[in-house]
């Protein structure tokens, strides 16, 4: 059998107690060798109040929780340790554990056993993931819903359909002269696939939704030095991470900066002011600029009331031309220099950074919708692997209407379908490749 | 006297393995009950059908004979799905039931290896494991160097009609009463399976006016690469297609307690096959379907036996012959023969090797429904393989073992020793996953070889496939630099994959003459190309899977980890590879992922 695994599953240093958790056919025993009341005669599902000791000394006051095979989350005999001392403290139970027998748990080895011994599913396993590493309540809220299989229900159902249609046309090969048995038409698969193509796209674009309130909207400060980009961010994030000041240039490192609007997390990134420049310090601080442009989700450009719009000024507009953006107009305390007329065509945003942004932040609410994205319940995908997936499915979906049009046999269309099949059901979990359980189980981190 | 191979049961299973072994140059002994049932047909009068017919097809371009005695007795021939893609295509022959065993009957009794004996073997004679000979029920032993059983339905069979149970083989004739006894004591796991079949009607009782006359295709086939057609178009019989009645659901309905399956008289029955349900359960299982449909088919040319496919039952006489009276144009029909089904003992065919040769006892062979599956076709495929890889084994050489993506023969012996049998089993294309690389009609471009090295097919027979290989990669060069005119930048290769554009179009630019087979395969390659190097790769995957070889010694019990579901089923599978093993049901991934890190330590240690 398994190996007994143990490792701290907080997050060190941060909270008042610790957990640790340990795992394996001897985790009762020993957790038992280092606590002080007799572990081995207590119930499954019991919580202990007692000491942990080495040597007859009191190391730390502590609950240890019992969880019996196969009742807990790896299916395993689970024991757990709440310790109420700082990292030093858990640091030396953690020791404790380790002299007395368990192995330090490699990242995401607990969920790995819990998948593997079946309690979980691929999707859940995925989420768990998630919610470890979620930031904010809606991200909390997205995760639980994976966990519970929305999503894996949802795409069984459309596995199912598909497995229904192919079915059918397997009935229709394998009894051609049964006259009454329904036969499938290039018609009806037409309609299955625009349902898929219709689930799927829906499923896409919550999940970018989804992603945003886990991850949060990147958000992409650009304009020409001294334009006062910094002072925005500052505001934003009301404290000094930047440095503010005159002269043009001396924001060199790429800076950035969480807020929260609505419950959105919003991933605030200044630039170096974009403009030409021979020092190569900044040089590598322009070009990054540029490349953000594509990665982020939201460019906030901000131009200078106080000077004329310059030919960069102008690059820049261009540049972002097709992203989600809004045009800043600051410094409006001072004089007004700038060709208001260039904007005509734009929705523009006149504020006094050094005063307040309030106006700017109301855009981005606005932007996002963020007030509904907070309270709908969304059916996401927890992850670009899964995103990936579901993309893949849907350009199959594409190819099998082509196949339609090019008036390919039913038999034939129905590797199509059969492929999409396959591309679910990885999703869920339900076909077997090698390396997705390897990579994906790496990617866990420790303790969970 | 001292046989090399003895084969037991003349059915379909047991003429293939006799003529292969023989073919081979093994001295063969065929043990038949009666020489009346060499190859009889005890219930459809058709050889091919959906998936069969490849299988046929397959048969042929490995060396057997199921193809070429067909196309000599055939009544009527039809390419099934002929408006579907060219992957599901397939050939089905009505077939006459005195001139084919009769065919089948010459060829055995013409052959110099190849005696034949009316006996029936009771008991296998075994030491340390191996196989050594038979014991005939006269108590007479016959010694041997490899035994293949195709005992089909004579294992202990019973004969079911409504309340009456009586021990007896299909036909009145005499089944095995102890054999199945002794191999379960050699260790063998038994299972009990049932299958049926319809009344027959005498011709000349049915009005034919009030059916539905089909007939053949006026197109003429052959399922032999090496025939021509032996029949014409006008020579073929026709069948006809009846329905059920609502009439004949209400009798059905109220007589159901006297059903054989529902009449609840015995405690325990065989399984059937789900895909071939009795007319009770139809009726029963779809009660919203107002009819069901029914075939009328001539068995012979020789008698007047009408087959009514469609209407299995085990209903006693009396209800027959108001069940069939009920019938539009069977109001007066004379029922010639009732139905019934019929019982038999089977074995769990995951104790057999892919070769079809048993785990538990050496040089023993297996094929037909001994081992859980239903139709002649799959009878005859595996008859083919236990009579080619017995021979082999004698040879000392390696077993043939066809692949899942070269074959639906391989397809149906690696379902049977991978996941076994519940219910007796019927080749379908869906079980092929690869069936777009599996047609029928390029059977001989995939088999054909396999049939040439294990010296079942001639040097002759060789040479025009691979004059056929040959014309049909010229055709394909050719094609891809011939220009079209009018059409800027496509070659005749892309043109021929426009929907509306067929090889015919361009052929008079090959100039020269293939034949139409030949063009019509590179017309298959080119059109579905995209399709079929998607199968390909897919294909590929498994192969690697398949390569990555278990150890015969593995122990499951020191795997850590294992679901023990999965452990139940590799122990009694023992896959040979991971294709096998992930073909398991019951075997998830993650058991495959667990498998695998402990054979990296496996192959690590040792």
């Amino acid at each position: 059998m398994n190996d007994t695994i143990c490792a701290i599953s907080t997050a060190v240093g941060i909270g008042a107690i610790s957990i640790l958790r340990v795992s394996g056919n001897e985790a009762i025993d020993i957790v038992d060798k280092i606590f002080d009341k007799d572990l081995t005669k207590k119930r499954s599902h019991t919580i202990n109040y007692g000491h942990i000791i080495e040597d007859g000394k009191i190391i730390d006051e502590v609950l240890v929780s019992i969880m019996k095979s196969p009742r807990s989350f790896t299916m395993e005999d689970v024991v757990e340790i709440n310790s109420h001392g700082g990292i030093a403290t858990t640091n030396k139970i953690l020791e404790l554990l380790l002299n007395n027998g368990a192995r330090l748990a490699e990242p995401g080895e607990f969920t790995k056993r819990a998948f593997l011994n079946g309690r979980i599913d691929l999707i859940e396993a995925e989420s768990i993931m998630d919610l470890i590493n979620s930031k904010t309540e809606s991200s909390r809220k997205l995760a639980i819903n994976g966990v519970e299989g929305k999503i894996s229900k949802l795409i069984k159902d459309i596995v199912d359909k598909l497995i229904m249609v192919n079915a059918n046309i397997e009935v229709n090969i394998d009894y051609p002269e049964y006259e009454d048995i329904e036969i499938v038409t290039q018609k009806e698969i037409e309609k299955i696939s625009k349902y898929i193509n219709k689930e799927l796209t829906k499923l896409l674009y919550e999940s970018e939704n989804g992603k945003i309130i886990k991850e949060g909207i990147n958000t992409l400060i650009l304009g020409k030095p001294n334009v006062g980009k910094s002072s925005i961010l500052n505001k934003l994030i009301n404290e000094e991470k930047a440095i503010v000041t005159d002269i043009a240039g001396t924001t060199r490192d790429i800076v950035e900066g969480q807020i929260r609007i609505n419950g959105i997390l919003l991933n605030i990134i200044d630039t170096a002011g974009i403009r030409k420049t021979e020092d190569t310090v900044e040089k590598i601080g322009v070009e990054k600029s540029i490349k953000l442009i594509d990665e982020s989700d939201l460019i906030i450009l901000v131009f200078n009331n106080n000077e004329k719009l310059t030919k960069e000024d102008i690059d820049l507009l261009i540049k972002t031309k097709n992203k989600k953006r809004i045009i800043v107009i600051n410094k409006m305390d001072l004089e007004s220099k700038i060709d208001f007329d260039t904007f005509k065509e734009e929705k523009i945003i006149k504020i006094s950074a050094l005063e307040d942004v309030e106006e700017l932040k109301k855009e981005i609410s606005d932007i996002f919708k963020l007030d509904e994205l907070n309270n709908k319940d969304f059916t996401y995908l927890s992850n670009s692997r899964q995103i990936s997936l579901v993309k893949k499915a849907v350009a199959k979906a594409k190819e099998l209407e082509k196949a339609l049009e090019d008036d390919i046999p039913i038999d034939i269309l129905e590797i199509d379908i059969k492929e999409i099949c396959e591309i679910l059901n990885e999703i869920i979990g339900e076909s077997y490749d090698d390396k997705l359980i390897d990579t994906l189980f790496s990617n866990f981190c420790l303790g969970k | 006297m001292q046989y090399e191979v003895i084969v037991v049961g003349g059915g379909h299973a047991g003429c293939e393995a006799v003529l292969a072994s023989a073919n081979k140059g093994h001295k063969t002994l065929l043990i038949t009950g009666s020489k009346d049932t060499i190859a009889m047909m005890p219930c459809n009068p058709s050889i091919g059908g959906s998936a069969k017919g490849i299988v046929v097809r397959e048969i042929d371009a490995l060396g057997g004979y199921m193809g070429k005695v067909a196309d000599k007795t055939l009544l009527q021939m039809k390419l099934l799905n002929s408006s579907k893609g060219p992957a599901v295509r397939s050939l089905r022959a009505q077939g006459d039931k005195i001139s084919y065993p009769k065919e089948m009957l010459k060829l055995l009794e013409e052959h110099k290896n190849i005696d034949i004996i009316e006996e029936m073997v009771e008991d296998l004679i075994v030491e340390k494991n191996k196989i050594k000979g038979v014991k005939l029920s006269t108590g007479k032993e016959i010694m041997c160097n490899a035994v293949i059983l195709t005992t089909g339905t004579y294992m202990k069979a019973n004969i079911l009609v409504g309340d009456k149970r009586t021990v007896s083989g299909p036909k009145g004739t005499r089944p095995s009463l102890y054999l199945s006894d002794n191999l379960e004591k050699l260790g063998f796991k038994l299972l009990r399976l049932k299958t049926g079949t319809p009344p027959r009607i005498e011709r000349n009782s049915i009005d034919f006016s009030k059916t539905k006359r089909e007939d053949g295709d006026d197109k003429l086939y052959t399922f032999s690469f090496d025939n021509e057609p032996y029949y014409t178009v006008e020579d073929q019989e026709p069948c006809y297609l009846t329905y059920t009645t609502e009439e004949t659901h209400k009798i059905i309905r109220d007589n159901l307690d006297k059903s054989s399956m529902y009449g609840g008289f015995y405690e325990k029955l065989g399984t059937g096959p789900r895909y071939c349900p009795s007319i009770e359960d139809k009726v029963v299982r779809f009660a919203d379907k107002e009819r069901h449909q029914l075939f009328l088919e001539p068995e012979s040319k020789y008698y007047d036996d009408i087959y009514l496919q469609g209407f299995s039952t085990s209903m006693p006489y009396d209800v027959q012959d108001k069940m069939v009276h009920s019938l539009p144009g069977l109001e007066h029909a004379k029922i010639l023969r009732y139905a019934y089904a019929i019982e038999y003992d089977a074995i769990d065919s995951r104790d057999l090797y892919p070769s079809l040769e048993t785990k538990i006892i050496d040089s023993l062979f297996t094929a037909g429904q001994i081992n859980g599956t239903s139709g002649y076709e799959e009878a005859a495929g595996q008859g083919l393989i236990a009579g080619i890889n017995a021979s082999l084994k004698l040879e000392g050489k390696e077993p043939l073992i066809l692949k899942r993506d070269e074959s639906y023969i391989g397809v149906l012996i690696d379902d049977l020793v991978t996941k076994g049998v519940k219910d007796p089993y019927r080749l379908l294309t869906s079980r092929a996953e690869y069936r777009l690389l599996l047609r029928h009609d390029n059977a001989d471009l995939r088999l054909r070889k396999h049939g040439y090295e294990v010296g079942l097919i001639n040097e002759e027979q060789y040479k025009k496939l691979i004059t056929k290989e040959n014309n049909i990669n010229e055709i394909i060069e050719k094609l891809k630099n011939i220009k079209i005119k009018d059409e800027k930048n496509i070659n005749a290769y892309d043109y021929i994959k426009r929907t509306e554009v067929s090889i015919n179009d361009v052929k008079s630019k090959l100039f020269k003459e293939y034949n139409e087979l030949e063009l019509q395969q590179a017309e298959i390659m080119i059109k579905y190309e995209g399709y079929i190097k998607k199968t390909k790769k897919e294909a590929e995957k498994m192969r690697k899977l398949e390569n990555k070889k278990i150890p015969k010694d593995i122990n499951y019990d020191k795997i850590p980890n294992l679901a023990s579901e999965a452990r139940i089923k590799l122990k009694e599978v023992k896959p040979e590879n991971f294709g096998q093993a992930i073909r398991i049901s019951g075997v998830n991934p993650s058991d495959i992922s667990i498998l695998s890190i402990y054979m990296k330590r496996y192959f690590n240690e040792n």
